[in-house]
């Protein structure tokens, strides 16, 4: 389960559809050994600059991983857009996976309103986790 | 010498659960191999079996990527700190 605020996520759809027609990515942090509430997000610039893929800016990251250095708190998480198709991880989601401990978050631009689901992808597989929003 | 290098989270488990470690090293190639051997975990995630930066890890001489430095071959000194981190990429195909 991924616990965020109503806030946190409107600002996720507002910077993917700020970025649209390109994908949007970003970071989220959370406090270590409660990964699963989303404390700080961190959009983030897409290298790739392309529709159908992203790459986080890596100093941008690097940024982010110093900011956090101060807190209790770490990357827990990437989030990202698909423009035109479901939110659910691609092959190319899955075979960039980089943490098994990450929750992966992908917001869907295909319907009328964003759509954000959350995944874990452990050794290629993949397991949705519910998402919940409070206040 | 020894660094400080700081870990990212998916590396962090064959650590100990250490956001960092001190490691011995001169150049970015030889802290990288001392982590390695300390940690086997890491091997695979770091350094391909030909000896070669992995292209799924960024590694940064304080704000330098070392890929835009001398690679691998990049002198360190002792108030260096490097950071290790994931690129994070993905798309929707």
């Amino acid at each position: 389960m991924l616990v965020l605020t109503k806030s946190i996520l409107e600002a996720i759809f507002a910077h993917a559809l700020r970025e649209y027609p390109l994908e949007s990515c970003g970071l989220i942090a959370g406090e270590s050994g409660n990964e699963s509430v989303v404390k700080r997000w961190y959009p983030t610039y897409n290298t790739a600059q392309s529709a159908r893929y992203y790459t986080v800016e890596p100093r941008e990251y690097l940024k982010i991983e110093r900011e956090l250095d101060s807190s209790n708190l770490e990357v827990t998480g990437v989030v990202h857009s698909h423009t035109h198709s479901d939110p659910y991880p691609s092959v190319t989601d899955v075979e960039n996976a980089v943490d098994p401990s990450w929750h992966y978050l992908i917001v869907s631009l295909r319907f009328e309103k964003p759509v954000c689901r959350s995944f874990f992808i452990l050794n290629g597989n993949i397991n949705e986790e519910e998402l919940v929003v409070i206040k | 010498m020894t660094v400080e290098v700081r870990l990212p989270t998916v590396l962090r488990q064959h650590a100990n659960g250490e956001k960092s470690v001190m490691e011995e090293g001169a150049t970015i190639g030889e802290v990288l191999s001392n982590l390695s051997q300390h940690f086997p975990g890491m091997n695979d995630q770091l350094l391909t079996a030909s000896g070669e930066l992995h292209k799924f890890v960024n590694v940064y001489l304080n704000d330098d990527d070392v890929r835009y430095l001398d690679k691998l071959d990049t002198k360190v000194e002792e108030t260096d700190v490097i950071s290790i981190l994931p690129a994070v990429a993905g798309g929707d195909v």
